[in-house]
């Protein structure tokens, strides 16, 4: 049970980076390893002790397999995290561009 | 195995903590592909080979274009201090009372459920989902495939990989809109 | 941008085409070995490996990236197309897996899911590529 209590610390950890970091990059890293604490999760799901990784292959007659679910879906899951962050990455660069600073309490020009 | 994972498991969480208290953005980049490569370790000791090589190369791509766009803008963090002296007294900045009390509340808040829920699950290593034992036995005749996570991935669950396409696709069209120079006339 | 030092460039240029075999092979044999997503990401891998070593003034890139987006786009019209035709033959049902399956194990079987790998793996490096060439190279573009 230890290995899912120092995930969700994980989890914390990159909650806090993005609740109270002023940085845009900062903010990003943040996100970032968020998504790696949930990845890690749906992995210690699936794992079955003395398992192997699910290939079927001739001479093993027999074999445990790990639960092969999670996996597809953390799959599928990597991608779409690296889409979410190019797509911030590209609004930090316009952002820098027109503002000069990464300070998110500068970009104040809708106010009013 | 256990002790094994948790100690990767601490050494991503301090590589972590460093990456968002770093003076200078370039160092805490490296800090966050600690974090990353970590990762990797742990699915190979889960055995998941299909995942640790997507994570490599999706985790160098990210770490390059991220240290492309800080190489071209500054490098520093931004400073402020936390206790303020007026006149010799000395008062705490209002925004860190408020961080803390939000920090605290929330981390409260989940624990309360994770504690009610992660009690329905077995032990580590030996929690069986419901459908994994019908998944293994009949995804080898039923679509044919050695491999049992491709067989599922575009046979069984062929609808989350179109969707995935479709969001890589729209990912794409909409950086190459952000980053459009200013129309033509 | 520049390139690197000369060693670097030579390394790169012994090793650039072993790695894109290997991409192309993890993602043919997608059903035996780990599928398309892995391949395609290590094909991504060689071309950006191969831009960065040599930098883009020598490979005397267009202004945009028109080549790229192409591919990707045809990638994903093909994964679309193999679909709609599961409609017209064998079962009429939308996204079936209609071509006979063979022996578990030889390089032809699996129904069609070795093309299914085929696109994918097209679609997701070509996808790849455009997002690392829009990112890093191309925005000078912004604000002229």
């Amino acid at each position: 049970m230890i290995v899912y209590l120092l995930c969700f610390i994980l989890f914390l950890v990159g909650l806090f980076g993005v609740l109270t970091k002023r940085n845009v990059i900062k903010i990003v890293i943040g996100l970032s390893v968020m998504e790696f604490s949930l990845f890690l999760f749906f992995a210690l799901i699936g794992y079955i002790d003395k398992g192997i990784a699910p290939i079927i292959v001739q001479n093993i007659p027999n074999a445990k397999f790990v639960d092969p679910l999670p996996q597809a879906m953390v799959l599928t899951a990597i991608v779409i995290g690296l889409a979410t962050n190019a797509m911030l990455l590209a609004i930090a660069i316009r952002l820098y561009k027109k503002y000069n600073t990464f300070d998110i309490r500068k970009i104040n020009s809708l106010k009013g | 195995m256990e002790i094994v994972l948790s100690i990767v498991i601490v050494f991503m969480i301090l590589g972590a903590i460093y990456a968002l208290y770093a003076k200078d953005l370039l160092s805490a980049l490296i800090s966050c592909g600690i974090v990353g490569y970590g990762l990797v370790i742990c699915f190979l000791l889960l055995q998941a080979p299909d995942l640790a090589i997507v994570q490599i190369v999706v985790e160098t791509i990210t770490l390059v274009i991220m240290v492309a766009v800080v190489l071209n803008s500054t490098r520093e963090e931004l400073k402020e201090k936390a206790v303020v002296n007026i006149d010799g007294v000395s008062y705490v900045h209002q925004r860190y009372i408020v961080n803390v009390i939000l920090v605290v509340v929330f981390a409260l808040f989940l624990l309360y459920f994770f504690k009610e829920s992660i009690f329905t699950l077995d032990h580590f290593g030996e929690h069986v989902t419901r459908m994994s034992t019908a998944y293994i036995e009949k995804a080898a005749e039923q679509t044919g495939s050695a491999n049992l996570v491709t067989g599922i991935l575009f046979d069984f669950r062929g609808y989350d990989t179109l969707g995935e396409a479709t969001i890589l696709f729209t990912a794409v069209i909409g950086i190459l809109t952000i980053l459009r120079a200013k129309g033509k006339k | 941008m520049n390139g690197m030092t000369p060693i670097v460039k030579k390394v790169t240029q012994l090793i650039v085409g072993l790695i894109f075999l290997y991409g192309i092979y993890i993602i043919t044999h997608g059903h035996l070995t780990p599928g398309g997503f892995a391949g395609g990401a290590v094909v991504a891998g060689s071309f950006v490996l191969l831009v960065l070593a040599y930098g883009s003034n020598i490979l005397k890139l267009k202004k945009r990236e028109e080549g790229s987006s192409v591919v990707e786009s045809l990638g994903i019209l093909l994964f679309t197309v193999l679909a709609f035709a599961a409609i017209f033959i064998g079962t009429k049902v939308f996204f079936a897996n209609y071509l006979p399956k063979g022996v578990i194990g030889e390089l032809i079987s699996a129904g069609v899911i070795p093309l299914y790998n085929i696109a994918v793996g097209i679609e997701v490096a070509a996808a790849l590529f455009t997002i690392f060439l829009a990112l890093v190279i191309y925005k000078e573009e912004v604000l002229k």
